[in-house]
């Protein structure tokens, strides 16, 4: 592996408006770094062991969520009807959409083209706001039909489908015992906390995507440092992917029984 | 000129990028919360000193060993030697001007701030009374204390942990000078590098943890709350699953300073130089899947006490290839006693202690008997009061004289660790004996037969206070006092070595070079004799 090798001796500085000229530093090259590949090395590998952590914390959710769905499958079950799946696979084509104005932009940041990135953050912000508006409708609808866990939970329609005419016409669901449909409280509370950690990821994704639109403007990123804009990228997907999991786990599987 | 008297005032250090000037405030506040955390655990051998409850209240006897349960290993122990000497030497010892992330490394330390004052607030408002393991549902429904606050505050703490950790991990694969090759780094790297892995990867697992405690908390859902259908068991399987690496966390970064200070008073290459490096990460993969062992008694099936009891043991393996490999290393070595290779035999005598009977408790058998009495408390206290402990002021003491520039009074400094030791064994053997009897832990009342040897314990660790107040007033007087350290005091080969002290403030003049192994006396030799050379 390269790696067992010091890293310092066995690259040059070749980048751009850097060549043929070593030991100029370039002007984004921090000074603790001995060359500008060694810089993007880094970030680009710290950036990536982020996202390791972010893996094992939504892991430990994860890991709620299946051990709670084998003991209560029925009632993850019927929960997940009150699920709309239109919604669902629209905010999934919305994300994957902003991931692909994202690598456009990344692309674009590399290519030095100003106009073209700038024109992909924005449709992606936009995009982002688009998914974080449907999640909301989404919330409102389970604010009214009382399935916010802890507060006034409502198990009516578990217990009582037929009550619940509009989820009752396409499933027909049998109702559930008492005892099986109070761990529905459950289901929704992992339904809030991994789309809400994941919504909170958006959030914050988005007000970066914000600060980056004004970067970009004055040109911050079209000059061949691309480490931000590559790793924010990365960010991005990775945001994307870890709803690439909750759609199918929340929304999509055992739906029909 | 060197990074302390490079740039003056007090914003030149709050807002520093430089990784030896973050160390320094990592040190001060480590130092800070640890006499906090003594402070409280003295309180707890001043109430156990008679068999009734007379000092405090029993609900503030529990309040007073959770928060000092809290600090010592949240607010010290898991900082304590990365993130001040594993901070400070790591550039140094691979030959870089600074960590990889320099200004991740200043949010570390404002994160662990933050964390810190919420702590401390925690606890002047009421205080938790939890244990430091929160254990459910007692900590989400049945505890009127702070324990939201206090989550949070471990929460943002471990955000601290984890961007150290990232930093010494990035910083190790890229940030080496020309030669110095995997197998060419010092132990102390290694075993930082296996520390921060367990760091990387646990951390946000204990993050999640206490956000969904948090969360059962102020909402009143069921998660962790069997009679809402909840697991009480999750929550231990998710908390252990980092608090058991944490121990490691603890330990191996003090293992780190170990392989140190033996080679150097010993003058010895350390024995078996890749066979101690491999133990480390070694101890870090084991580490992950042995978390069960804290569960014994909780009602996990014969199947899996089975398996996490065999695991568990394996752990021992790499733990005793260190302690062989030093002991090795000091065969045939030429020995001298100074203040640092003192903690260091403290260290191996009783992280000895502390890791066999850690075999007693690995074993679910005699852990059924043995958990939760005062045979627990020994044994992690001899591991992480004995043994990291130890090894986080030889670290300190060893390398002192480069952070500072200024030597520390050497006799004094003896008697220090000589008194540690003493009161160390006297406060916490005691607690064997008492445990097997069968005194339970977290009681502030027992039956008046245990008293005898909880005088002793109490009377240890008065001494131990001692032992550890001298440190920090001769540390503080020989900042300015002290004798001029000049570049390598104590002919050791690391390259912090081989360039003044305290350093540059991008540590050496020019980048090295490595091209010799690490710990090569003789090269250190020809380098001396060169010298001689040149100025002859």
């Amino acid at each position: 592996m390269s790696d067992s090798q010091a890293v310092s001796d066995s690259r040059i500085v070749v980048h751009g408006a850097a060549e043929g000229a070593h030991h100029e530093h370039l002007p984004y090259q921090r000074h603790h770094f001995e060359t500008y590949a060694q810089q993007s090395d880094a970030t680009n590998f710290a950036m990536w062991l982020f996202l390791l952590t972010e893996v094992m914390f939504f892991g430990g959710l994860f890991t709620a969520y299946l051990i709670y769905r084998n003991w209560y499958y029925p009632a993850f079950v019927q929960a997940s009807h009150q699920l709309q799946i239109f919604w669902g696979t629209a905010n999934t084509a919305v994300l994957i959409t902003s991931s692909f104005t994202m690598a456009m932009g990344v692309w674009s940041a590399e290519m030095r083209k100003k106009g073209a990135l700038v024109l992909c953050l924005v449709v992606t912000f936009i995009l982002g706001l688009v998914f974080l508006g449907i999640k909301t409708i989404e919330y409102k609808e389970k604010i009214d039909k009382h399935h916010i866990p802890g507060f006034h939970y409502s198990m009516q329609s578990f217990t009582n489908p037929a009550s619940d005419e509009e989820v009752y016409k396409e499933y027909h669901d049998k109702p559930l015992a008492v005892d099986m449909a109070r761990h529905t409280e459950i289901y929704f509370f992992l339904y809030f906390a991994m789309t809400g950690m994941h919504a909170l990821h958006m959030i914050i994704g988005i007000a970066i995507l914000g600060f980056m639109i004004f970067r970009a403007q004055a040109g911050a990123y079209t000059t061949g440092h691309v480490t931000f804009v590559e790793n924010f990228g990365l960010y991005w997907h990775f945001v994307d992917i870890i709803w690439i999991y909750l759609f199918p786990l929340l929304y999509l599987i055992s739906r029909h029984q | 000129m060197n990074f302390i008297s490079k740039e003056k005032g007090l914003l030149s250090w709050l807002l520093t990028g430089d990784h030896k000037r973050i160390a320094m405030l990592y040190l001060a506040s480590i130092t800070f919360f640890f006499f906090i955390g003594g402070a409280l655990a003295g309180l707890i051998r001043l109430e156990l000193l008679t068999p009734q409850s007379d000092l405090m209240a029993t609900d503030t006897y529990n309040k007073v060993f959770s928060m000092h349960g809290i600090i010592m290993i949240f607010f010290f122990l898991v900082p304590s030697v990365p993130a001040t000497l594993g901070n400070f030497f790591i550039p140094m010892m691979i030959g870089a001007k600074d960590l990889a992330l320099p200004k991740i490394n200043l949010l570390s330390w404002y994160l662990y701030v933050a964390a810190g004052i919420l702590g401390l607030y925690a606890m002047m408002a009421g205080g938790v009374d939890t244990g430091w393991t929160f254990t459910t549902p007692l900590s989400t429904h049945y505890l009127n204390t702070n324990v939201v606050t206090t989550g949070l505050a471990i929460f943002i703490a471990g955000f601290s942990s984890i961007f150290t950790g990232l930093n010494f991990i990035v910083t190790i694969h890229k940030m080496r000078c020309p030669g110095m090759t995997w197998f060419r780094m010092p132990l102390f790297v290694w075993s930082h590098y296996a520390a921060s892995i367990l760091m990387v990867l646990g951390t946000p697992v204990l993050a999640i943890t206490l956000v969904l405690v948090v969360l059962e908390r102020v909402a009143g859902i069921g998660v962790f709350d069997p009679t809402k259908g909840g697991d009480p068991l999750l929550f231990q399987h998710l908390f252990w699953f980092y608090s058991h690496p944490a121990v490691y966390i603890m330990i191996l970064p003090g293992m780190g300073v170990i392989s140190e200070t033996v080679s150097t008073f010993s003058r010895k290459r350390v024995f078996g130089y890749t066979a101690v490096a491999f133990s480390s990460v070694a101890i870090a993969v084991f580490g992950f899947f042995v978390w069960a062992h804290h569960m014994f008694i909780m009602g996990i099936s014969n199947y899996s006490m089975l398996v996490f009891s065999l695991l568990t043991m394996l752990v021992a393996v790499p733990s005793a290839i260190k302690i062989f490999n030093w002991a090795f290393t000091l065969y045939k070595g030429s020995i001298t006693f100074e203040t640092p290779m003192l903690y260091t035999f403290g260290f191996m005598g009783l992280f000895t202690i502390g890791g066999l009977t850690g075999v007693f408790l690995a074993s679910s058998g005699t852990d059924i008997h043995l958990t939760e009495t005062y045979f627990i408390v020994a044994h992690f206290h001899f591991v992480m009061v004995g043994g990291m402990l130890m090894a986080f002021l030889a670290g300190v003491h060893f390398w002192w004289p480069k952070m500072t520039g200024r030597m520390y009074p050497e006799k004094i400094s003896q008697l220090a660790a000589i008194v540690t030791f003493i009161g160390f064994n006297l406060t916490f053997f005691p607690q064997f004996i008492l445990g097997t009897l069968g005194m339970p832990r977290r009681y502030a009342t027992y039956p008046p037969e245990f008293q005898v040897l909880n005088v002793f314990s109490t009377a240890g660790a008065t001494i131990l206070g001692a032992g550890y107040l001298l440190p920090l007033l001769y540390l503080t007087w020989s900042l300015r006092y002290g004798e001029i350290a000049g570049e390598n005091p104590w002919q050791a080969t690391g390259l912090e070595w081989q360039t003044q002290s305290p350093p540059l403030t991008e540590n050496f003049p020019a980048i090295p070079i490595m091209d010799h192994e690490a710990y090569d006396y003789e090269w250190l030799d020809g380098q001396r004799e060169k010298e001689v050379a040149s100025v002859g």
